[in-house]
């Protein structure tokens, strides 16, 4: 009997998007008919979503990766002898030879697109859970100084250091503790979070577990936005599985600590990202910011001290605890320290994830990555950091990615996501959709906000009209909001208009071609 | 199925135990009914022993929870940025000036619902929609049409 192949066939929900479970299927009837052995294995993605459906074989020389494959493409795959490597045009080589995952330093994502998301067996052979059996064997204030020594910030946007908050936890006396895990990735151009809860969740159980034992919690809750249904379902299973082989429970891996855990899903409320709003909705209440004092360290969940981290944070504490925080804080630049994920979306021809040192330039992403525009015009925005992020043109491209850094050119990285557009852009328009955004989305306790972003909306529709008498309206509106409102939402939605305004100010200044012809 | 108040408190018992089970009652109701009747409220508020203004508070504030039955295919258009840079806003024009559908309506005969959503983590494959909770990339025109018609289309089911 021949030993079947391997092929790797993505179940993550961007591969899927564009048709990876039909490729899936395409492949194992005809190798059914063909009488070809082969193994599919549904593994996540290499994050080059250009070339998704990504199909990978096993080689004795490392994966030849195929893409982008589409059904109609597989019987000649098989007729080129793809199994062995044959010749042919969607060939692309080694995947860990192409360009643009080569050049990456992949760390929080060793394993997203490597190994089958849901086998523990495929995890553990992968380096999995030696960050949690060394933080076992480890004080609670010994693992802190690790986390702190490695220089991790929140990659949720705020950059704020993780090792402090979990030190402010740990000194927390109470009966009851959480670590809560915000899964609310909701700014557009990000899906970093969603890749690892798809591609490698147990790195985030891992993650979230290591924190339980760090702080003294037994308790914890993902709270994931209902948007990402594939990311749930994953979660949910790679719980359980966790739960039967005593990663999660009341001795974790044979330890004597407990920790389990919980998948809540949001319901579309973009402001649940925010902390304490989404402590309110984990409670059960409508997302209502909370003012802070007291910090969610000391009064979180339920008024007990609680952890909040994003995603990408807890995910890369496994890496920091098996590697040392030396390791991790030896890449980077600054105060930014480690990788970050970063996610290169919108008009780009070669869109995806890079996990990079801090410190590349927006330019060299944009460009050597992504390849310039998808529609092939000229480039003329990137929004950085989601929708309260700055629109930054051309000539600020050598910026460096780092939270310093971006926030010196009054810009900031946020989660880490970046939206290019071409040159239809009008900036004028995305101005006022920052306002209308923030309008929609706040959670309405303060009247910076809730009022500011209408007042906003209406005071951008007379600019664009061709009323620019109203800017400086704008920009005492936008110094209201910046100084007065209760969070970031509020907070930050001046970023994404001054920048245009500041950048692009021709867009703001276009009398209505009608009135000028007249 | 139609709301039927048996059900729904078989429903409501089933996730009280939760801490802060309001989400995942609401959530369970609107999978099994397709949306979240007022009639929820009393029997939310008894059963999690908060007031009546308090659980209907929490099903207006968040944008997931309908208040009456979807159409038969439901559609989650992204319009955030990153769809925006791919054209997304032509699509919402396409789907009014070709077919006559309104974004967030439902069409009069019940077949479409149409809704905005912001963000499906699909940025890099944009515009993206989910579609009876198929998540699709690279929607174009033509796709639509065929949701829209109610044709089958090779990049839709499987």
């Amino acid at each position: 009997m021949s030993t079947s192949i391997k092929i790797y066939v993505p179940r993550d929900a961007a591969a899927l998007s564009v048709g990876a479970n039909r490729v899936a299927t395409a492949i194992a009837n005809e190798a059914k008919k063909r009488g070809q052995a082969v193994e599919i294995i549904r593994n996540g993605s290499r994050g080059m979503l250009w070339l998704e459906p990504l199909v990978e074989v096993e080689t004795a020389k490392g994966r030849v990766a195929f893409g982008p494959v589409t059904p109609k493409d597989v019987a000649s795959l098989f007729d080129a002898n793809f199994l062995n490597t044959g010749a042919h045009p969607l060939n692309l080589g080694l995947t860990e030879e192409i360009p643009f995952f080569k050049n990456q330093e992949r760390l929080t994502f060793a394993r997203v697109g490597v190994i089958d998301p849901l086998s523990l067996d495929d995890y553990i052979a992968h380096g999995g859970f030696a960050g949690l059996k060394k933080a076992v064997t480890m004080t609670g204030a010994s693992i802190v100084q690790e986390v702190a020594d490695s220089g991790l910030r929140g990659r949720g946007g705020a950059g704020f250091p993780t090792g402090i908050k979990w030190k402010t936890v740990l000194g927390a006396e109470a009966d009851q503790k959480y670590i809560v895990c915000n899964a609310d990735e909701g700014d557009s151009g990000t899906f970093a979070d969603r890749m690892l809860m798809e591609g490698d969740p147990f790195t985030l159980i891992e993650g979230m577990a290591i924190a339980g034992v760090a702080v003294g919690a037994t308790k914890g809750f993902i709270y994931l936005r209902s948007e990402y249904p594939h990311a749930y379902q994953t979660l949910l299973e790679a719980i359980r599985t966790a739960r039967a082989a005593r990663w999660l429970g009341p001795a974790i891996g044979g330890s004597n600590y407990a920790f389990d855990l919980e998948v809540r899903l949001g319901a579309g409320a973009y402001i649940c990202g925010e902390e304490t709003s989404l402590l309110e909705s984990l409670e059960g209440k409508r997302a209502i910011v909370r003012a802070k004092p007291p910090l969610p360290a000391l009064k979180g969940l339920f008024g007990k001290p609680t952890i909040v981290n994003n995603v990408m944070s807890l995910a890369t504490i496994p890496w920091i605890m098996a590697n040392g925080a030396k390791a991790y804080a030896d890449f980077g630049m600054g105060r930014s320290r480690g990788t970050l994920p970063i996610q290169l979306a919108g008009n780009i021809k070669q869109g995806g994830l890079i996990e990079k040192a801090f410190g590349v330039s927006l330019r060299e992403i944009i460009d050597v990555y992504g390849g310039g525009t998808h529609s092939g015009r000229s480039f003329r925005a990137v929004q950085v950091g989601g929708p309260l992020g700055a629109y930054f043109p051309e000539s600020l491209l050598d910026t460096p990615m780092d939270y310093e850094a971006m926030a010196a050119k009054k810009g900031l990285l946020g989660h880490g996501g970046m939206v290019v557009f071409d040159d239809t852009v009008d900036l004028a328009q995305q101005a006022r959709f920052a306002f209308e955004f923030c309008a929609k989305e706040s959670c309405g306790k303060c009247t910076p906000c809730r009022i500011g972003a209408t007042r906003g909306v209406e005071t951008m529709d007379k600019v664009i009209a061709g009323d620019t008498s109203k800017l400086a309206l704008i920009d005492d509106l936008c110094h209201l909001m910046t100084d007065a409102s209760l969070c970031a939402m509020g907070g930050l939605t001046p970023v994404p208009v001054m920048s245009a305004m500041t950048h692009f100010p021709d867009d703001f200044n276009r009398a209505p071609k009608r009135m000028a012809a007249e | 199925m139609s709301w039927d108040d048996a059900v729904a408190s078989s429903i409501v018992n089933e996730y009280k135990h939760l801490a802060g089970a309001t989400l995942p009652i609401l959530h369970a109701l609107q999978e099994n009914f397709g949306y979240v009747d007022k009639r929820a409220v009393p029997l939310i508020a008894d059963a999690l022993n908060m007031s009546k203004a308090e659980i209907f508070g929490a099903i207006t504030f968040y944008h997931d929870f309908r208040h009456e039955p979807a159409g038969q295919t439901v559609v989650k258009l992204c319009r955030a940025e990153a769809c925006q840079s791919m054209g997304c806003e032509s699509l919402v024009a396409h789907l009014k000036d070709a077919h006559g559908v309104e974004i967030n309506a439902t069409t009069p005969d019940g077949r479409l619902t149409v809704e905005t959503v912001y963000c499906l983590g699909n940025c890099a494959l944009g515009p993206a929609a989910l579609i009876d909770g198929e998540l699709v990339g690279r929607v174009d025109q033509d796709l639509l049409d065929a949701v829209c018609t109610g044709k089958s289309h090779d990049r839709m089911a499987g």
